[in-house]
């Protein structure tokens, strides 16, 4: 049976298990549905939940163990020359069949051998899905009549309901943890690979970056050394730009929004500034290629000034502006969280605004403020596109905005583009780059949130 | 009809000091008050020697009317007392004495509020300078998130009171003394002003408010966010601060305005029924509603 017929028949039979479930709460309450201690309803669900959980966790279980479980069957009966090959070229031989087995394209020639093995990984490949299929709605059948059993009008369905949703809500909730938790493993063990290649030290302290890598022992010129400082120099110097842009403006734009406009305008405004965050990056790269890059170019050669074409300085000034929207609408919301009380206070001493804002409600919304900006940060710090049509290739360890730089996340995507060898340093320094750009950020997203939450404390 | 009664009790609030159409309150309905009713102002609402002078002050938030046709004098060097219901107006009359209804944007207000003869609401007013020589002192204490020094500092800071650090640590220490909070923080000015109890907070805000030297102190139930040991203490507190300011008080505990003030104001629904002194108001007021009013028979 195909997975998507049995997950609908499942559908099907958990919609008739909330029939059922209904009815026979209305038949033993004998027509005083007031005397159920839940309305019908919620023992139609119980039933359901009863019908469709178990019987999922059975199936998600079962294909998560199916693949290894059928693996390691074919290979125990593959004739004993394929069996004791090394690891890497039995993978290879397993992938032939299973790729034989669904019609794909295989490495090499298929032997008699390897056809038994897939016409056996077939069978038992069927073998499984139908024992699945069976297990499955035995499952849902058992749990459906079960719980169809359990009713009586005590008995507590809306209770139970309430439990089972908030287990639901649960196991919701940890999937974002543990998403984060598999990213970062995966990119620990890749990394961890670079490092057995390349140490640590070499790697944070270089001043030189050059990933080419020689693949055959007489090329030339590709000694391949993996400095990461002017990666991060230039992620540093681009986000150094894109905040002296955003930050102010960004600021002041929230003061204008939150202290002096009225109503009507903030209506408008702040949808409008909140458009910037909705641009796809990709368009702000563009942008910053195509449009303001010349332009620089340009006023710096009528001034004498020579302004790459793929300076640092446009780039941060464009991704300054992409930015603007954190740190107005965080600082937006941080200001008016300040209390009327502290404005009328200042203004009952005779204060005026712009002096009631600089000496009250900007130190009062600081650590507000200063989250924002930090979430602004991580955000230009792990920004990609721009980066990657903006500035340029070369790692030239400079401070001169005026050159161009890279970034650490333009060379993961110039290291992870193409087909890549996956045992040389080239490919695995992306990870080793990925890992530090992730601890950075996390870093920056830890002292964020810890800042925002001592600045809540203040006023509960 | 609103329209009609405001035209007329803006060409007979002069004579309302010797109104003698209400003079015997046993005649007066006590229950569902008329705008006739209401319009003059029963007592003696003008001062021989005013600090503040109002004559005819509507408040209007938008389209609804919150004080019809207030006249008002606020006497030097005393206390006076604003009581009555909620939202009958009283706070909002007292938000117009330094413009801080400017604030509200939906706000507006008519008619004369003078200052030692300046005209208040004049467009050549500086409504900065205007607080400052008119404080104000909130209902709930409301210190900023700063130092005790640098929240009595402020004042004197923003306006340029002082030539060098030590003329402003004097300013602080005189300010914290009148206020009676001296003793208590001397030892920890450099700490934060919430981290004090409620009612030394709102001392802190009063010494905050004397120390740009105000002319006139204005207090929005001062007491109501306090025990009664703290309320004792401030209204201790304003009786020593008579001496040298002016201040009006609204307050929504009467014995608090017996205890505290010279004179009393009854509002009512946006109107002034009654002022007289705090003694006549309460031992033998002249409306029927300021009578119904203390006698505790509503609001």
């Amino acid at each position: 049976m195909q997975l998507t017929t049995l997950l609908f028949v499942l559908l099907l039979l958990s919609s008739l298990a909330y029939y059922f479930g209904r009815k026979r709460a209305v038949s033993v309450s004998g027509g005083e549905v007031k005397d159920l201690h839940s309305r019908p309803g919620y023992y139609g669900f119980y039933t359901v939940l009863w019908c469709l959980l178990p019987s999922l966790l059975v199936f998600s279980s079962w294909l998560a163990m199916e693949g290894q479980i059928v693996t390691q069957l074919v290979v125990q009966d593959l004739p004993e020359q394929i069996r004791t090959l090394p690891d890497s070229q039995l993978s290879l031989v397993i992938n032939d069949i299973k790729n034989t087995a669904n019609g794909s394209i295989v490495s090499g020639k298929v032997n008699s051998d390897i056809e038994a093995a897939v016409s056996h990984y077939k069978s038992l490949y069927n073998t499984s899905r139908a024992a699945l299929a069976v297990l499955v709605l035995l499952v849902a059948i058992i749990g459906l009549s079960i719980s169809l059993k359990k009713i009586s009008p005590s008995q507590r369905a809306r209770n139970a309901v309430e439990n089972i949703l908030k287990y639901l809500l649960i196991a919701c909730s940890t999937i974002a943890i543990f998403t984060t938790i598999g990213i970062v493993l995966s990119v620990l063990f890749e990394a961890i690979r670079f490092f057995q290649m390349i140490p640590p030290i070499d790697f944070l302290f270089g001043l030189n970056w050059s990933p080419q890598t020689a693949i055959r022992a007489d090329q030339v010129g590709s000694s391949g050394s993996f400095g990461a400082i002017p990666l991060f120099t230039g992620t540093m110097l681009i986000s150094f730009i894109a905040l002296l842009v955003a930050v102010p403006i960004g600021l002041m734009a929230a003061i204008y929004l939150s202290e002096y406009a009225n109503s009507k305008v903030r209506a408008v405004v702040k949808p409008l500034l909140e458009v910037l965050a909705g641009i796809p990056t990709v368009v702000y790269g563009f942008f910053a290629a195509l449009t303001v890059a010349p332009l620089f170019r340009e006023f710096g050669t009528s001034w004498g000034l020579e302004i790459s074409s793929e300076s640092a300085l446009v780039t941060g000034l464009v991704m300054g502006v992409m930015i603007i929207p954190f740190v107005s609408s965080l600082s937006d919301d941080v200001i008016n969280a300040v209390p009327q009380a502290m404005r009328d206070g200042s203004y009952g001493l005779g204060a005026t605004q712009s002096e009631t804002i600089r000496r009250v409600i900007i130190p009062a919304a600081l650590p507000g403020i200063v989250g924002g900006v930090l979430l602004a940060a991580s955000r230009a710090i792990g920004e990609t596109m721009i980066v990657v049509m903006a500035a340029g290739l070369a790692a030239n360890l400079t401070a001169n905005p005026l050159e161009a730089v890279t970034t650490v996340t333009v060379q993961i995507v110039t290291l992870l583009v193409g087909d890549q060898e996956f045992d040389s340093a080239k490919t695995l320094a992306a990870f080793a780059l990925g890992l530090m750009l992730f601890v950075t950020t996390l870093f920056l997203n830890v002292i964020a949130l810890h800042v925002v939450r001592k600045y809540r404390e203040q006023y509960e | 009809m609103v329209d009609t009664i405001i035209t007329q009790g803006q060409t007979d609030v002069i004579g309302a000091m010797d109104n003698s159409e209400i003079d015997n309150p046993a005649e007066v309905e006590s229950k569902a008050i008329t705008h006739r009713d209401a319009r003059d102002t029963v007592g003696e609402p003008f001062s021989k020697d005013p600090r503040m002078t109002c004559r005819n002050v509507n408040v209007f938030y938008g389209e609804k009317q919150a004080i019809h046709d207030v006249s008002l004098d606020i006497g030097a060097n005393e206390v006076i007392a604003m009581i009555g219901p909620s939202g009958c107006g009283k706070s909002t009359f007292l938000r117009c004495l330094n413009r801080m209804n400017d604030t509200v944007d939906s706000c507006r207000v008519e008619g004369n509020i003078h200052m030692n003869n300046d005209d208040i609401y004049n467009k050549s007013m500086d409504v900065v300078l205007l607080r400052a020589r008119v404080g104000m002192v909130f209902q709930k204490p409301n210190p900023f998130p700063k130092s005790i020094y640098d929240n009595i500092a402020y004042g004197p800071r923003i306006h340029g009171l002082t030539k060098n650090k030590v003329e402003l640590d004097e300013v602080v220490e005189s300010s914290l003394k009148r206020a009676g909070l001296w003793t208590e923080v001397k030892d920890r000015l450099d700490q934060p002003g919430t981290g004090l109890s409620g009612g030394q907070q709102q001392r802190l805000c009063i010494a905050r408010a004397i120390a740009v030297s105000p002319d006139v102190i204005l207090m929005d139930e001062p007491c109501s966010a306090l025990d009664p040991i703290a309320t004792a203490h401030i209204e201790d507190l304003i009786d020593e601060l008579r001496q040298n300011f002016t201040i009006a008080i609204v307050t929504h505990s009467m014995q608090q305005a017996a205890r505290v003030s010279q004179r009393t104001a009854y509002f009512h629904l946006g109107y002034l029924i009654e002022v007289g002194q705090t003694d006549q108001v309460f031992t033998n007021p002249k409306h029927q509603l300021t009578e119904d009013y203390i006698t505790g028979r509503f609001g």
